[in-house]
This record gives C-alpha cells, structure tokens and sequence, in this order.
C-alpha cells in the first residue's frame, strides 16, 4: 500500500518535471528561432558592406578621348570616355581575342566609364599621365572575392569564365584588387546590376511614406482617442465605432492594399506607386494601433486630476485640452512610434498600390515613384543574380536597425516621461 | 496658386487669433466683464476666418475639375461620340492646352483647348473673389459677434467637440471604404462568374482570363473552369493549419511557463525577446524561409529519398508559425495570469502538483480567453501575405502533400494584382473578391474571438 503511494507520488513528480521541461524547451525553441534567424540574416549579409575594386592603370591618352590641347572644363566633360575605359580593360592582357577582350569588360561594372571620367574631372592634370584607378567589380567577381561563389563548378554553370578568373587571380596577386567599405550601397538608388544596387531610391520611398503616415494618422488618432475616452457618450453608436476600431486592427495589410487600390487610385485617381498614396494607406493602417495606444495612456491618467481642474473652474474642453492631454502623451508618442515602426515594416498594401516598379532614380517628394526598403527586399529576394543575395540581407539588417532604434526610442520616452501614478 | 490661396487663409486665421484679443483686451479695458477667456475670442474669430473659407474651398477644388470637363464636351454632345471618346477627347484638349501635346491638331481641338484655358482662368479669377469674399463676410461677422460682448467659449468648444467626433469617424470611414473597395468588382466579377462555380470550381488558372479585347463583349463561356477557388481555399486552410501546429504548443507552452513558473528575471527578460519575433517584418520571414528553411528541407528530403519541392507548404507554414509564437504566448500568459489566485490556492490545498494544478484547474478556467488567442493567431496566419508569396508556390494546386506548393488567398491576390492592373477585367475583379473572401474571414473569427475574450474577462472581473 505505501509503495504503491509512493510511486504514484514519483511518478507526479516525474510529470511535473516534464510539464516543466515542455515549458523550457518552448522557450528555448522560440529562443532558437529568433537566433538562428538573426545569425543568419547576419552571416549572408556583412559582405555586402563591403565592396570590391579593382585598381587599374589607366593611361589619359588625350588622343583616344578626342581632347585638344589645354581643354576646358567643358571639353573634359563631354570627352569621349568609353575607347579609353575600353582601352584599359583590354590593356590588362594584350593577347586577348576578341571573345576574351569582351570577357575583360565584362569583369568591371558599366559604371567604369564614369569612375575614370570623374577621376580625370577631379584632376584635369593627369592628360597624358598614368594613375591606377578604383573600378567596381562585376558583381560576381565582387561574389568569388568574398568567397561565395563557388570556383569549382564547371564552366558552363558559372557565370565567370575561366579566362575572367585567371586574370582576375592575376591581379591578386599583384594586388590591384581591394575591397572597401560600400558606400554606394548607401548612395544609390536600384540598379538591375547588383554591384551598383543601393537603397538610397527606397530608403527615401520609405521615409516620404512614415512622413505621410504620421501627418495623417497621428492628428486625427489622437483626436479620435481624445473624444472617444473623455467626451463620447455611451451609446450604441459609439459602441459601433469602438467595434470597428477594435477589428480594424486585424484585418489583414493586404486588405488595406486593397483598398488603396479600389478607392485611391481608381477613385480619387492619385498617382501610383508614390510613397504619397502608400502613406495613405499605411496611415489607415496605423490609425487603430494608435487610437488604442493614446486611449490607453488617457485611461491611465487618474480621475483627481480632472477632478482638480474641474474643480477650478476649468470647462471640459479646458481641462481634456489643458491637463489631461499633456500627461498622456508619453505613451500616445510611444504608442505612436511603434505603429509606425509596424508601418515601415509592411510589405503586401505597397506591392498592391504599385510600389514595386523599378526606380533608379532618387526621389525628392512624396509625388515621385518610389519603391520602399521592405519591397525592396522583396525586389532584391526575387531577382535570380548571387549578387542580391547579401544586398537583400543587408537591407534586411538596415531596416531591422531602423525598426530597433524606433522602438528603442519609444520604451525611452515612455520610461523618462510617463508619470507613474500610484 | 493654390498652395498661395491655402498659406494666406492660414495666415489669415493667425493674424484674426490676434485680433480676436486684442479686442477681448480692449473691452476688458472698458471694465466690462468678459464672457470667457480673452484667447477663446481669438479662438472664436480665427474659426470664423479660416473655416468657411477653407470649406468653399475644397468643395471648389472637388467639383471644379469636373464643371470645367462638363462644359467642354457639351460642345460634342450631339455628335455621338462615346463615352471613353469623350474623354480621350478632353484629355487631349488638357495636354494641347499645356502645350504637351503631340498628336495631330485639329480646329476643333484648339477651339476646346482655348476654351478650356479660358475656363481655367475665369475659374480661378472668381474662386479667389468669392473666397475674399466670404473671409471678409465672416471676418466682420465675427468681429460682429465679439464686439458685442457675446459668448465665446460655448461655439469654440462645440466646434472643437465637433472636430473631435469627426476624428472618430474615420474608423468607420476605413470600414466603409474597405467594403465600398470590395463590394462593387465582387459584384461585378459575380456578374461573370458564378458563385457556385467560384466556391466550389476545383481550377484555379487566373493566368487563362488574358485581358480581352475591351469592345467584344463579355463571354462568360470563356473563364468556365477559370476561377475555381476551392484549390486556394484549401491552401490557404492548409497551411494556416501548419503554422498553427508550431504555433500553438510552442506559444502556449511558453505562455504557461512565463505565467506560471518563470522567475521575475527570466521573466523580464524571455518575454520582450520573444516579442521581438513579432516586430519583425513578414517580407523578412518570407525570405528567411524561402532561403533558408525551403532549401534546408529539400536537403533533408532528398536525404531521405523524399521529393520535396524547394518551394513547400512546409517551409512557409513552418516559418509562419514561428511568427505567430509570440501572439499566442503573450495573450495566454495575460489571460493566464488573470486568473484568480484563489483558483490556484484552492488546487494546491487539495495536494495537487503545480503541473495537475495547471492542467486541471487553471487550464480549464483559462481555457476561452486561449481559444480566444488561438483564433486571433488564426486569423494572422489566414491573412498574412508575404512568407506564402515568397516561400509557397503561387501556381494553386489542390494538395495535402505538405512538402509540395501550394498557394493562398493573399498570395494569389498579390500575384493578380502585380504590375498593371486593368480594371473591369475578370482576372482582377477575382482578386477583390478573394479579398472580400479574406475580409469576411477574419472579420468574422477577429468578431468571435474579441467576444469570447471579452466574456472571459467579464467573469473574472
């Protein structure tokens, strides 16, 4: 009878301990997870802040540019550039043939022609002189440098030929290749060239977008939040508006797109793909998040201070505008920073509303197309080219660093500025 | 001239904020007594500069347009012309107007055109006039109305009450504009299709119904076996099912283990790490697993001698559940943590374990505001778009192979929708009602689900 008990009571034990060790793991896995996830996106996507140069001496024949003597600024400007970027590329192995010749090209970026012109507007001295100078690397070259492409596949299946790969190991070995910090991942806008590709185009997208999110959404959620918590009456229609807040929050993004399409553009007929009309969208988005958020931080303001100004003599109005108001905007800002956070996220109202076009052009306003850093993340996973593969990562890592900073930011000032009231 | 128009009545409403004081101060000086505040007469003079005149001025700016376009092409009214001849005709007028245009000319074009730019003009000339005027009319009005000492504070603060309600009513406005978005190309796309062919087709081919010669007419015979949804919907079902089958015990087993047995430190800092895989960006997860995790089962599958596509449902559901962990694991540990301790006491006094205690008594209490949690996941899980775009197929095979591709309502909607869109076409409106299908879903589980929580609530409160 007592052994029996006894084990009984191991055996609960034993159970115990398993739920427990079921707890454990899940939070382990979901630990894991988020690791695994981080790493990953970390190890494919360092390199591409780096980028690969070769150095090659190029000669300022003044006679391949077609330049007289003592040419003027203009003259240098409109100088032909391409026989003499050409000339270069085919000096590096006088033997080439012309199949070859064209594999020599091919191992720089189309750029090549701009990097030596703007090195010789730099220095208009150097006509007749030779200076190495500093070409992008074809992507994939830039790709076998850091080691990501493999070299032993057979020819056929790589898109480096085995003559681009001797005379790039050539200069190795006399090192004329290097490989900097990108800064033109930064500068840049798109580029079907993945060497050349930067965020710059869809890094503006994404900031014009928040802009317009935030001018939209913040005023009327803040002043929805305001009358829903202090003046609204309790009745069925106000019950309806909490209702449709309440779902609003989660129904699907694609949805939104929907929406922006079938009334923003096909309707009020504004321009597609611009950030102006996804900040639109976004900012429909965002709006619950943020009237949840605000009324929230109004409902934590405590009666006694209304009571207070009340008390005074202050109207309604006087004491929501005055008193209530202020106190509570720690957490709408918080609150706030957050749905935005959410909206430089979101990726599939964007693609709807035309935000995928290719842009290779910067913009400068809300009104000009524009892609965004999450669509061009999608952008970049979609193309085929090894190149994107690590742009793609390091894109991901620039807007994860974005979305850290903002909610960094907003646990700081809902930590510094709220009031604990207690 | 517009942005001129818009930067002088804002000014104008400052410049009257300070008139509207001074006033008050000047009737203060006479020793009357004030009926409010001296800024509630600013308040209540810049209202009455700016609101009117802003008001006549984007009823001008949306009905000007459209006047202007009326009044042009009665010149053709009676020549039968179509209407999209109509409006290729004013927009021809339009850009030879601005002198972009690059066609051939016409007389009657440069007649229209001219007329236009007159139009324009004259618009303009008397839109500025008329809102001169009534800023100048409400100005005096109002000086009026606190000249003569009359209350200020009431209508400045039923205008500000009345701009708050209005504020409130964009949630509504949204709702309205996502069924108004909806309703009328479903309506449309049902005109051609069948919705029993829709609900229960088994051929999902959007790629068939190629944009048609706009002047035939409509050959519903044509998109027979086109627009079938059932593959869709069981792939969306499918791998919603997937993701829920990694979500679930992992989210609540770590729900119960934050609520339940973590210490305060474990706790302080397991919970927001967990909450972190809900920040992050689908379109991230989308290429986490169409990169990674597709490639690594495939590997794993070959291995075993399985085919596994490198695209599978297995890979997004998978990938989809991990996001949908934290949902589950933070709103159980809420409603978990909400039960009273009176529950737990009573358990632990009978000589239960805290595990039998959990399972037993907690668990059950719990057990609406978790479903309630479970469903909200659901309805993520049915809505979300860019892990399936990117790590599931987009061709909709009617599947229950979880290592094969299939596709969902979110995806085929982005991959209709994509690029150019023709609007009248079936291919398109199929998209919209697959987003009316989606909307319908999630209302109606997000509905079910906030009431079930919200009953939980109540009866521990």
């Amino acid at each position: 009878m007592n052994k029996n008990k006894e084990k009984l009571l191991n055996s609960r034990y034993r159970a115990e301990k398993r739920f427990q060790f079921y707890g454990k793991s899940a939070i382990f896995l979901a630990l894991l997870f988020l690791t695994i996830f981080i790493f990953k996106i970390f190890s494919t996507g360092y390199t591409a802040f780096q980028k690969t140069w070769l150095i090659v001496p190029v000669t300022f024949d003044a006679e391949t540019m077609y330049l007289d003597e003592n040419p003027s600024k203009e003259d240098l400007e409109d100088a032909d550039y391409f026989d003499l970027a050409l000339q270069t590329m085919f000096d590096l192995d006088k033997s080439a043939s012309e199949k070859q010749q064209n594999d020599l090209k091919r191992m720089v970026s189309y750029f090549f022609e701009r990097e030596i012109k703007r090195e010789l507007l730099n220095d208009p001295s150097l006509i007749g002189k030779t200076k190495d100078v500093y070409l992008t690397a074809s992507d994939d070259l830039d790709q076998v440098f850091k080691g990501n492409y493999p070299r032993d596949l057979p020819e056929d299946q790589r898109r480096v030929t085995d003559y681009q790969l001797k005379i790039f190991d050539q200069l190795v070995e006399q090192g004329r290749v290097e490989s900097k910090f990108n800064l033109s991942f930064f500068t840049y806008p798109d580029s079907r060239e993945a060497e050349l590709a930067g965020i710059a185009s869809s890094f503006m997208g994404s900031i014009f977008s928040i802009l317009v999110c935030l001018v939209i959404a913040f005023p009327v959620a803040v002043l929805a939040a305001i009358y829903l918590e202090e003046f609204a009456p309790k009745n069925r229609f106000t019950d309806f508006i909490e209702v449709n807040i309440n779902n609003l929050a989660a129904v699907p993004s694609i949805v939104f797109g929907l929406l922006g399409l079938g009334i923003l553009l096909a309707v009020f007929q504004l321009p597609r793909s611009t950030p102006l009309v996804g900040g639109i969208t976004l900012s429909l988005m965002t709006l619950p998040t943020i009237i949840i958020a605000c009324r929230a931080s109004l409902k934590a303001v405590p009666p006694s201070i209304r009571e207070a100004a009340l008390a005074m003599g202050a109207s309604k109005m006087q004491t929501t505008m005055h008193h209530t108001v202020p106190l509570s905007m720690p957490g709408t800002l918080s609150g706030t920073i957050i749905g935005l956070a959410q909206a430089l996220g979101e990726t599939a109202p964007l693609i709807l509303i035309g935000m995928v076009a290719f842009v290779n052009t910067i913009p400068g306003s809300p009104l000009d197309p524009a892609a965004s850093l999450p669509v061009q993340i999608y952008i970049w996973a979609e193309s085929a080219e090894r190149g994107f593969v690590e742009k793609v990562s390091a894109c991901i890592m620039v807007l994860l660093g974005f979305l850290i900073i903002m909610n960094l930011f907003a646990q700081i000032i809902r930590h510094k500025f709220e009031k604990k009231w207690s | 001239m517009n942005l001129v128009i818009f930067i002088f009545i804002v000014l104008l409403g400052f410049t009257s904020y300070y008139f509207g004081r001074k006033k008050a101060y000047s009737i203060q000086a006479t020793n009357t007594r004030l009926t409010a505040l001296p800024q509630f007469y600013g308040y209540y003079l810049a209202i009455w500069c700016a609101i009117p005149a802003f008001i006549i001025y984007s009823l001008w700016a949306i009905f000007e347009p459209s006047i202007v376009k009326l009044i042009i092409l009665s010149d053709y009214s009676n020549q039968g012309y179509l209407d999209d001849e109509l409006n290729l005709i004013y927009e021809k007028t339009k850009s030879l107007s601005r002198g972009q245009f690059s066609g051939e000319i016409t007389t009657y074009l440069e007649t229209s055109a001219e007329k236009y730019l007159n139009l324009r003009s004259i618009a303009q000339n008397s839109k500025v006039v008329l809102i001169l005027a009534i800023i100048i009319a409400s100005i005096v009005y109002g000086y009026k109305r606190i000249s003569s000492n009359n209350r200020t504070r009431e209508p400045v603060e039923k205008f500000l009450n009345a701009v708050l309600f209005t504020a409130s009513l964009a949630a509504i406005l949204t709702t309205i504009g996502i069924v108004f978005s909806l309703i009328f190309q479903t309506i449309d796309f049902f005109k051609v299709i069948p919705l029993f062919d829709f609900i229960f087709g088994t051929h999902w081919y959007p790629a068939k119904a190629f944009v048609r010669d706009a002047s035939e007419p409509l050959d519903p015979s044509m998109y027979s076996d086109t627009f079938g949804a059932v593959p869709i919907f069981a792939g969306t079902f499918f791998i919603a099912l997937i993701a829920m089958c990694v979500a679930i015990p992992i989210g609540l087993m770590s729900g119960i283990y934050l609520a339940e047995y973590a210490s305060t430190k474990v706790r302080q800092y397991a919970k927001p790490l967990i909450e972190i895989l809900a920040g992050i960006p689908t379109v991230v997860y989308g290429f986490f697993a169409a990169l990674t995790v597709g490639p690594f089962l495939k590997d794993i599958g070959t291995a075993m001698g399985l085919e596994v596509s490198a695209e599978s449902a297995l890979a997004a559901g998978g990938v989809m559940g991990i996001m949908i962990i934290p949902f589950i694991s933070s709103l159980s540990d809420d409603v978990i943590t909400s039960v009273p301790q009176s529950l737990r006491d009573g358990s632990y006094a009978m000589g239960a374990t805290k595990s039998e205690t959990i399972k037993k008594v907690i668990f059950p209490a719990a057990l609406p505001g978790i479903v309630g949690s479970i469903l909200l996941g659901v309805s993520r899980a049915v809505g979300e778009t860019m892990i399936v775009v990117m790590a599931s197929g987009l061709a909709a095979n009617l599947t229950f192979n979880p290592l094969e591709s299939t596709s969902t309502i979110t995806a085929q909607i982005v991959v209709i929708l994509i690029g150019d869109q023709a609007f009248g076409d079936p291919k398109t409106q199929a998209a919209f009602a697959l987003g009316m299908t989606l909307f319908l879903v999630t209302l109606s589980l997000n509905i079910f689900a906030l009431r079930v929580v919200k009953k939980y609530r109540e009866k521990y409160e």
